[in-house]
């Protein structure tokens, strides 16, 4: 299949074959990230600018190194040091980065929505990395190429997702690319941090809830363990960080339980002994290393396939209406 | 459409151009061949398997995609399919023996040459083609042809092989030029 989209913005739109098609990609650059010189040509002379208005190590240092191994001019804007200090809207910053020839906005911000609102508005690709509650595309797709790499086809492996759902947008993303694969989901979480609606059964199509973690864990043939917003607690949505792990935690004895090479995955960063014991972060199970790893590769791949296709995008921009914004954030 | 090599021609172009590889340097234990997909890697495959039939030593054989390495990215309407390359074994020092099926405008070679000394310093890299179409673009000849054939630009020069396309033959599509 060829490539026809000019933004990610989040994959909950997309078809197996579009997902497939950018894991095949992102296989191809993990072969790149192996070599002796990690760089090839194919961005030279393109402009990628990182747009960060929300707090970011490894999403936006990944996004830099993927840009940097194809070669492309980066310029990293952050919030804190920048016009959006002083109270520069949205909407100027980007027009401002469009007009200094960004030709892929990669963004990351606070707001559900808001690359939808800049993907309207400019000329140039917008990947979003990261908005709000609402989606991480590019954590949905590269965790799909970790577990494709441990578990082959995913068709009805059961992968568990432990932790606060609600307001992950890690969790979302997962969703939206591990079950068009064939996965299915079993979410496992404290009662006020999931969604009331998929609490209820109406979760999404190949999604259960299980009101234990053992239960989620029971079958397991990968668990994706999610990090604990802190902030979550002093809005009164949790007792105790102690209680927390004690319920919902991925402990050394709960991943002793799990079927042998059964493996855990983390998006980052993690609080250890919270959410995930450090024994089980850094011990055989876990793959978070190689998540590292694969999150350059994937993003290689949609810089790759959006600088090329967006080759010819300019005369194109007409026809491509942007896709439509959330009308609200999924709850 | 015309037939400009049959299977027999292939197979004896393989056979020629597998002891000319061995021929000009001597000692193959310093030889390496790298296909270029999409049908130089079964062509590569083949003259390896030549070479170990005839001097009873296994090559090491490389698969390079040019793909990241194109001067028309940025020209192309959609983005062309990366595959992956498989070197694996160093090329410091080696002597690199380039494989594709056709050699025309050069680009790809070019492409090739860019991408392989991204795995280390060759001693020399060579280039083996089973048609060379003429109309070269930049300054590269090939070391090793199976045939050299007469076209148009606009012509299409098509090169089928059985592990990929059911059988052996090179054809060419001519294009009539209206007076």
């Amino acid at each position: 299949m060829r490539w026809q989209r000019r933004h990610v913005l989040s994959t909950e739109d997309w078809s197996r074959e579009e997902i497939e098609l950018v894991l095949e990609q992102a296989t191809a650059m993990l072969e790149v990230l192996a070599r002796p010189i990690r760089r090839t040509p194919a961005l030279r002379g393109r402009t990628v600018v990182l747009f960060f208005a929300e707090a970011s190590t490894r999403t936006r240092m990944s996004f830099e190194l993927a840009a940097k191994s194809l070669s492309a001019d980066t310029s990293i804007i952050t919030a804190s040091g920048s016009s959006v200090e002083k109270g520069e809207t949205l909407y100027d910053t980007v027009r401002t980065l469009q007009a200094l020839g960004a030709e892929i906005i990669v963004m990351r911000h606070a707001a559900s929505g808001a690359p939808y609102f800049v993907a309207e508005r400019v000329s140039a690709s917008v990947i979003n990395a990261g908005d709000g509650w609402h989606a991480h595309p590019t954590q949905g797709l590269l965790d799909a190429l970790t577990l494709r790499g441990a578990l082959g086809d995913l068709a009805g492996k059961r992968v568990a997702i432990v932790g606060d759902i609600l307001h992950s947008r890690v969790a979302r993303s997962d969703i939206h690319t591990l079950v068009p694969l064939g996965a299915r989901i079993a979410l496992a979480g404290p009662p006020t941090l999931i969604p009331s609606a998929w609490r209820e059964g109406s979760a999404p199509d190949g999604v259960t809830y299980e009101r234990d973690v053992e239960r989620a864990l029971d079958g397991a043939d990968a668990v994706i363990a999610l990090r604990l917003q802190k902030e979550r607690q002093e809005a009164g949505l949790l007792a105790s960080l102690r209680e927390y792990r004690t319920a919902w935690g991925i402990t050394e004895e709960r991943a002793a339980r799990l079927r042998p090479g059964v493996p855990v995955l983390h998006p980052g960063p993690m609080n250890e002994g919270i959410e995930i014991d450090a024994a089980v972060a850094h011990g055989p199970r876990s793959l978070v290393e190689r998540q590292v790893t694969n999150g350059v590769a994937v993003r290689m791949a949609l810089l790759y396939l959006l600088a090329t296709a967006g080759a010819g995008a300019a005369e194109r921009l007409d026809e491509l209406a942007p896709a439509a914004p959330p009308t609200e954030v999924p709850a | 459409m015309s037939v400009l090599m049959g299977a027999d021609d292939v197979r004896r172009a393989i056979a020629r151009i597998a002891h000319e590889i061995v021929e000009r340097d001597g000692d193959p234990t310093r030889i390496a061949l790298v296909g270029i997909r999409s049908r130089g890697d079964v062509l590569a495959t083949r003259l390896r398997a030549a070479i170990l039939a005839n001097e009873g030593v296994q090559l090491p054989l490389g698969i390079l995609d040019i793909t990241l390495y194109r001067d028309d990215l940025t020209r192309v309407a959609s983005a062309p399919i990366v595959r992956t390359t498989e070197i694996g074994f160093p090329v410091d020092d080696r002597i690199v023996v380039l494989v594709d099926d056709v050699l025309f405008t050069g680009r790809t070679i070019r492409a090739a040459m860019d991408a392989l000394v991204d795995y280390g310093r060759p001693k020399a890299i060579r280039l083996a083609v089973l048609v060379d179409r003429g109309h070269r673009e930049l300054p590269i000849r090939a070391d090793h042809v199976g045939k050299n054939v007469p076209t148009q630009p606009r012509d299409d020069v098509r090169v089928h092989l059985t592990e990929v396309d059911g059988r052996d033959e090179v054809e060419i599509v001519r294009v009539e030029v209206p007076a």
